[in-house]
């Protein structure tokens, strides 16, 4: 086969694999800021104190880094909810959503990372999972484990979520907190609790997300910024609460960006995909796949 | 009798699938005063904010004052003497009650932005005690006459008052209903938007009717109520 | 009814504003003070500490004018800064120009760069147009990093002239005055806007923006120029970096120290007026200097951290807002 068409299929294959773990990123993103109207911006920075903590468990007990992140998931369930608590306490409540809630979350996410830097360092962590090392190869084309399984099980996580958010009568409450909240207190449902619990699962999909990232790339304190356009660019481009469009829209950005990486240098491919979200925003605000306003 | 100022011709506008508007054909003269009436959801507040440009597509075309208003911005359209008032007043939270005068003084043009014509605007809706407080600090009425107070600062032709009224007791009907009889006297053109029927009939030289975004029917007050297609739309039937 | 309702009830006079000329002139003065004062300490480390101190005024103040009166939060105030700096390092390697002429340049790509980064994003709301500014600073760091004219992401070295300009004692000295006069600029600057019809627009539209068009204010136009003015002040602020530190390089010009800063600053201090980012430039940019020196640097980042969280908590309006009770 011609050798640059193996690296393209090689390219969208990987960034396919890529795609799944944005995915996990986003789908916690589009709950919190596509369903609640909450503004996370510090979303990803619960991503990588997952991904560290996971590495610093990983070294200490050996077992494997997405069964530790599975652990960890109540852990950052409680973490969110707490959040979310104070949040409604100072911001919702008053009404007074729009700088200061974004200020506010601007200074957690600071919080997280230099306290990571100021306990773990500023180096970088990593967890190795038992089937790094191997690849299957399909023909020409590799599917390397390290990226395979996390992708795998981010989206078994987003189908089951998918099914919770379809089937349960609380899922769907959360759906409708997204259209209406005065139905729901007519349902005689609490929508603060609706959202607390909502918020929590948000942060939850975080540590599967870090979890998911320790095992693919070492990540520091830092890591977190480069996610942070990443997964708002996916979310908005996957129409805001749509799980369905955020999964296609992270495939897609996985491709674009391992593709550009592929052919042009890897330092060149965040721009390419914010210049992507950059155009989205200036366009197309309500997303590739939402709905005209 | 007076020229025409304001005129829609086949104003449509559509929400994805969902015909909110469509075919009006309206005319207003120079210093009518107007009622639009019709049930919730029959289009009023979709017309006016097409008239107003605050939707920057739709069907049709606006006159207005023998001009075009196609491709013209919202301040642009208050700039050139079209005001309008919101359903739910709208006041700038952060400005006191003679600020939030201040602001159409020095963008629409007509007037200079001195404190003396700002208070004489307040003074016009009786709002002048209440200069220096925020709009927190106002009562329901008070929100709507500095409403109204924002929208004549810019000494319009044409004010579309946009549920001025709603909630408000007998009296305080009959306050707002005052201010915009003197509005009018003085020269202004008047759409008036209202659900208290007591008020519109009472200030109303003509009717439009507005069901389901068709115009049903337009002409005097008393024979258009009479209507058996307006009752219907009214009582449900 | 108004008359009797008018001498019963005066309207209390709004307190009288001091004029544009005559603000302009106290800032001048207190300036100059401020040069001389310095100079009377005459230490490099003061002059160091000032000029740190006086570059996030001029920051915070900047990003105010955007943030603070027209209500649009640009996560992306440390791309404007490091656009500045890297205008001064391209034009110092290109032209050969001193830190004069690039400031003025640095203003200019400022503006061109806020006025582009308005065009293209002001018609979103909120939390797009804050979403969008931090791609453009991550947008603007790649490409400053595969820019290798600039050193790439091994950073650049500037070297401080020999002979100081304007009979000044030391270049720390010339670079800490000139701190003072850009910062006295922006806060006189920042003050006009505020009591102009410019603000008064902008303060509309920060309220409502649908009842401002409707009220005759041109948002969009009005977003551009608060955009412009803000991005040309931000790069300003940074333009003078290379020389502080004789040394840039992407990660620190782009660092998020700035960014957090410039919007912990002006919410610290009150974002209603000039004095808000003021104040919260000089505490905060003190705190960090100080705690630099006697504990560590990554520990006056959490203290910003902290520090912003609580005040957005407890004190929405800032410490202007606690002293004033209308607000």
């Amino acid at each position: 086969m011609d050798p640059n068409l193996v690296l393209l299929l090689n390219g969208i294959v990987s960034g396919l694999l890529l795609g799944g773990l944005y995915a996990a990123a986003a789908v916690g993103l589009s709950i919190s800021f596509g369903m609640l109207d909450i503004v996370n911006i510090a979303h990803p920075a619960f991503m990588v104190l997952s991904a560290l903590l996971v590495a610093l468990l990983w070294s200490t007990t050996g077992l494997d880094p997405l069964l530790l992140s599975l652990l960890l998931a109540p852990v950052f369930w409680l973490l969110g909810a707490g959040l979310y608590s104070v949040y409604h306490h100072f911001f919702e409540r008053r009404g007074d959503e729009a700088i200061q809630g974004l200020a506010f979350f601007f200074g957690v996410m600071f919080i997280i990372e230099v306290g990571l830097v100021l306990t773990l360092g500023p180096e970088q962590h990593f967890a190795d999972a038992a089937y790094a090392a191997t690849t299957w190869r399909l023909g020409e084309i590799d599917l390397p484990l390290r990226m395979l399984v996390p992708a795998a099980t981010a989206m078994a996580a987003i189908g089951i979520l998918a099914l919770f958010l379809r089937r349960s009568f609380t899922g769907r409450a959360i759906a409708a907190v997204a259209q209406d909240r005065e139905a729901l207190r007519l349902l005689a449902i609490n929508p603060t609790h609706i959202k607390r619990l909502a918020f929590g699962i948000s942060i939850a999909f975080a540590a599967l997300a870090g979890g998911a990232l320790a095992v693919v790339q070492p990540m520091d304190a830092w890591s977190g910024h480069i996610f942070i356009g990443r997964v708002f660019a996916i979310v908005i481009m996957g129409g805001l609460s749509s799980l369905g469009g955020c999964v296609v829209a992270a495939l897609a950005f996985g491709v674009v960006e391992n593709v550009t990486a592929t052919f042009f240098g890897p330092s060149w491919s965040p721009a390419v995909a914010f210049g992507c979200l950059l155009v989205v925003l200036a366009f197309r605000p309500q997303g590739l796949f939402g709905r005209m306003a | 009798m007076n020229e025409i100022i304001l005129r829609a011709e086949n104003v449509g506008k559509r929400f994805g699938g969902f015909t909110a508007l469509s075919g009006i054909e309206l005319e207003v003269r120079a210093g009518e005063r107007l009622g639009l009436i019709g049930p919730n959801g029959s289009g009023k507040s979709t017309f006016t904010n097409c008239l107003a440009g605050a939707f920057t597509s739709h069907d049709g075309a606006f006159t207005f004052k023998g001009q075009p208003l196609a491709g013209l911005t919202s301040h642009q359209r208050a700039r050139r003497g079209l005001a309008r008032t919101f359903q739910l007043p709208r006041p700038f939270r952060g400005l006191t009650v003679i600020e939030n005068i201040r602001v159409p003084l020095a963008y629409g043009g007509r007037q200079p932005a001195t404190d003396d014509a700002a208070m004489a605007c307040l003074e016009a809706v009786e709002l002048a005690g209440k200069a220096t407080r925020l709009p927190k600090e106002l009562t329901q009425v008070e929100l709507r006459r500095l409403e109204l107070a924002r929208a004549t600062a810019l000494q319009p032709a044409l004010l579309i008052a946009d549920e001025a009224m709603a909630g408000l007791s007998h009296t305080e009907v009959d306050q707002i209903l005052a201010l915009l009889f003197r509005l009018n006297a003085s020269g202004t053109t008047v759409i008036m938007i209202e659900h208290v029927m007591r008020a519109v009939t009472e200030f109303s030289q003509r009717l439009a009717v507005l069901v389901a975004g068709r115009k049903v029917a337009d002409g005097a007050p008393a024979d258009v109520l009479a209507m058996p297609e307006v009752e219907e739309a009214y009582l449900g039937r | 009814m108004s008359e009797t309702a008018m001498t019963a009830l005066p309207a209390p006079a709004p307190p009288r504003r001091m004029g544009h000329a005559s603000f302009w002139l106290a800032t001048a003065a207190a300036a100059a003070l401020i040069i001389l004062a310095l100079r009377g300490i005459g230490s490099e480390y003061a002059y160091f500490a000032a000029t740190f101190v006086l570059q996030y005024v001029v920051l915070a103040t900047a990003w105010n004018i955007l943030g603070g009166y027209a209500g649009y939060v640009n996560f992306g105030a440390a791309a404007f800064f490091a656009a500045g700096a890297y205008t001064t390092v391209a034009a110092g390697k290109a032209l050969g120009f001193g830190l004069l002429p690039c400031v003025g340049l640095a203003a200019i790509v400022g503006g061109i760069l806020g006025f582009g980064t308005g065009l293209l994003t002001l018609r979103l709301r909120g939390a797009y147009f804050a979403i969008a500014t931090l791609c453009l600073s991550v947008v603007l760091q790649t490409a400053v990093t595969n820019w290798s004219y600039v050193g790439g992401s091994r950073g650049a070295y500037v070297i401080r002239p020999r002979d100081v300009p304007f009979g000044f004692d030391s270049y720390g000295g010339y670079l800490c005055a000139l701190a003072v006069v850009l910062a006295a600029v922006a806060v006189a600057l920042a003050r006009t806007i505020e009591t102009s019809r410019l603000g008064l627009g902008l303060a509309a539209l920060r309220d409502d923006e649908m009842a401002a068009e409707a009220a005759g204010v041109p948002t969009l136009r009005l977003k551009l120029i608060a955009t412009s003015i803000s991005g040309a002040m931000m790069a300003v602020a940074g333009a003078p970096l290379p020389y502080l530190g004789s040394y840039v390089e992407p990660n620190s010009a782009f660092g998020l120290a700035y960014a957090v800063n410039a919007i912990a600053m002006p919410l610290i201090g009150g974002t209603a007026s000039w004095a808000g980012p003021l104040i919260g430039a000089v505490l905060l940019a003190s705190l960090q200097q100080a705690a630099t020196v006697t504990i560590s640097s990554a520990a006056n980042l959490m203290i910003v951290g902290v520090v912003l969280v609580v005040f957005v908590c407890v004190a929405p309006h800032g410490i202007i807002g606690l002293f004033r009770k209308r607000i």
